[in-house]
């Protein structure tokens, strides 16, 4: 991830993954969980939503294996990419790790780990684990 | 306020199509323009509005009209994947409506065949660039395969359903000279085409094609004078949920729903009057989700509706009857072909795939990533 740009949104997302945590918003208001990082709530306008920390387990709600990559991660298919409903209720895109792509469902159960990219800095992925 | 029979289609025509070499995104829109106002009997100093969804280059709609020599008074460069030109025909309809323009024309043209223009991996967008890029999901293909791997978890669609709807569509194309892909097609080799992003095969898939088109679009008291029969937008609707596929509300349920009820209503007709139906197909899973979001369908029962040949030739649900952007051809934002499919259905111009006594038909054009969708029901008077 070696383009990643932190912003003023995600500055605090970022250094929230350097020291090992997933965090994300609520919105103060309406208590919507937000991700991605933003200035305002997307459900009811309010701004600046506060910082939280996710316990990082959640469930995969769609899946795929991705054969035909994108150049840059040519060498990585087959790969799994999923969207992960966390546990605080946001959704987020990763990829789930450390099991065969094939053996990825939407239900199971996974927890957040952390990868290093190619560039040294770590990423949220995700990892089957048992039952939360 | 209601857009019903605020404006008619008065002439529609494609340029070429399929592998263009010695074409720019220019020439076919000239094409595309030229034959399309000779059709409405019109010229192009009589066109006061420009509507275009062009992705090449810098300001594309002001590219257009400057090649075209368009001075328009009235300008609409809505872009919002290939339900555009959808988009466009409402818009063109309240702005004459409103008695702002008489004679649009709405454009599209792409050499991503010839030119390799299309940038099928270009991931980076603004918003998704520290969240979805770093993943390496392809775009637009992968997203696709989410909506479709959340359909058939929750409600048990095969792959098998997925690739009767391409089985059929190209059974259409084969009926249409134009098509790009018109060799017998089965279940069994839709199935055994490489996987791209699971459970989507290659040939769940659209085309890579150049092309381009032009729909010239009038006010009622100009469609009185026209060479041929007006064909009339009843209603249309329009809607867009999110850019990225992680923030699409519910994977299975399209924008569709909103603009297709909104269009229903406006036209006040039912589903089970419509004689031809056109739905963008993209992909084969993006037919089946719009067909329950627009209601055809119950959520969940859309891979049933279309096993058996229902919506292939003779079948009881004529759907994509030009081959659609599986067989037919796909520059990249393919719905401005759905709307020329369907005004040819109703003037009865469609040779061995015309649907006899087409009188009510129904066009509904999906962009981005199950991002945007309007919805056109358009009738004969
Ligand atoms: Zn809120």
């Amino acid at each position: 991830m070696a383009e990643e740009l932190p912003d003023p949104d995600s500055a605090p997302y970022w250094e929230g993954i350097a020291a090992g945590e997933l965090r994300y918003q609520r919105c103060g208001a309406c208590d919507a969980a937000i991700f991605y990082p933003r200035s305002i709530c997307p459900v009811c306008g309010t701004p600046d939503p506060a910082w939280q920390v996710s316990a990082g387990e959640g469930v995969v709600h769609a899946c795929s294996v991705i054969h035909r990559a994108p150049p840059v991660h040519k060498d990585e298919a087959p790969y799994v990419v999923a969207l992960v409903d966390l546990a605080e209720g946001f959704r987020m895109m990763s990829r789930i790790v450390d099991c065969a792509p094939d053996a990825v469902a939407v239900g199971q159960n996974v927890r957040v780990v952390y990868r290093d990219d190619s560039d040294g800095k770590p990423a949220p992925y995700f990892a089957p684990a048992g039952e939360v | 306020m209601s857009l019903k029979k605020a404006c008619a289609i008065a002439g529609v025509a494609e340029s070429r199509l399929g592998v263009v070499p010695d074409s720019t995104v220019m020439t076919l829109q000239a094409e595309a323009m030229v034959a399309a106002l000779a059709e409405a009997g019109l010229e192009k100093s009589d066109v006061d509005a420009v509507f275009s969804s062009g992705n090449w280059g810098r300001l594309p709609q002001l590219q257009a009209a400057e090649y075209l020599g368009i001075r328009p008074s009235y300008s609409d460069n809505t872009s919002v994947g290939g339900a555009s030109f959808e988009f466009h025909l409402g818009h063109a309809a309240a702005a004459i409506q409103a008695g702002l323009c008489k004679v649009a024309v709405i454009l599209y043209g792409s050499t991503q065949r010839s030119r390799r223009e299309r940038r099928i991996f270009e991931t980076h967008t603004d918003l998704g660039y520290q969240y979805e890029v770093p993943y390496g999901l392809p775009i637009p293909v992968g997203a696709y395969a989410l909506a479709a791997s959340r359909h058939m978890a929750q409600y048990g669609t095969t792959s098998e359903q997925m690739a009767e709807l391409a089985v059929a569509t190209r059974a259409w194309a084969q009926l249409n000279p134009a098509a790009y892909r018109r060799d017998p097609l089965t279940v069994d080799e839709v199935l055994a085409s490489d996987m791209i992003a699971s459970p989507l095969h290659r040939l769940d898939c659209c085309l890579v094609t150049d092309g381009g088109g032009c729909i010239v679009v009038v006010s009622p008291e100009i469609a009185k004078s026209m060479p041929k029969a007006p064909v009339w937008l009843l209603g249309q609707g329009e809607a867009h949920s999110h850019a990225q596929i992680s923030e699409m509300p519910e994977l299975t349920v399209t924008p569709a729903a909103q603009s297709g009820k909104r269009a229903f209503a406006m036209a006040g007709i039912k589903h089970g009057d419509l004689d031809v139906v056109e739905i963008y197909d993209s992909f084969t899973i993006t037919v089946l989700l719009t067909l329950e979001s627009l209601g055809f369908c119950k959520p969940g029962e859309s891979g049933a509706f279309v096993t058996g040949g229902r919506t292939a030739p003779g079948g009881e649900f004529p759907l994509n009857t030009n081959g659609g952007g599986l067989s037919y051809c796909h520059p990249g934002q393919y719905g401005i072909f759905l709307l020329i499919e369907a005004v040819r259905q109703l003037r009865g111009e469609c040779g061995d795939r015309q649907v006899a006594d087409a009188t009510l038909a129904l066009a509904s054009g999906t962009g981005g990533v199950l991002s945007s969708n309007s919805t056109c029901i358009l009738g004969l008077e």
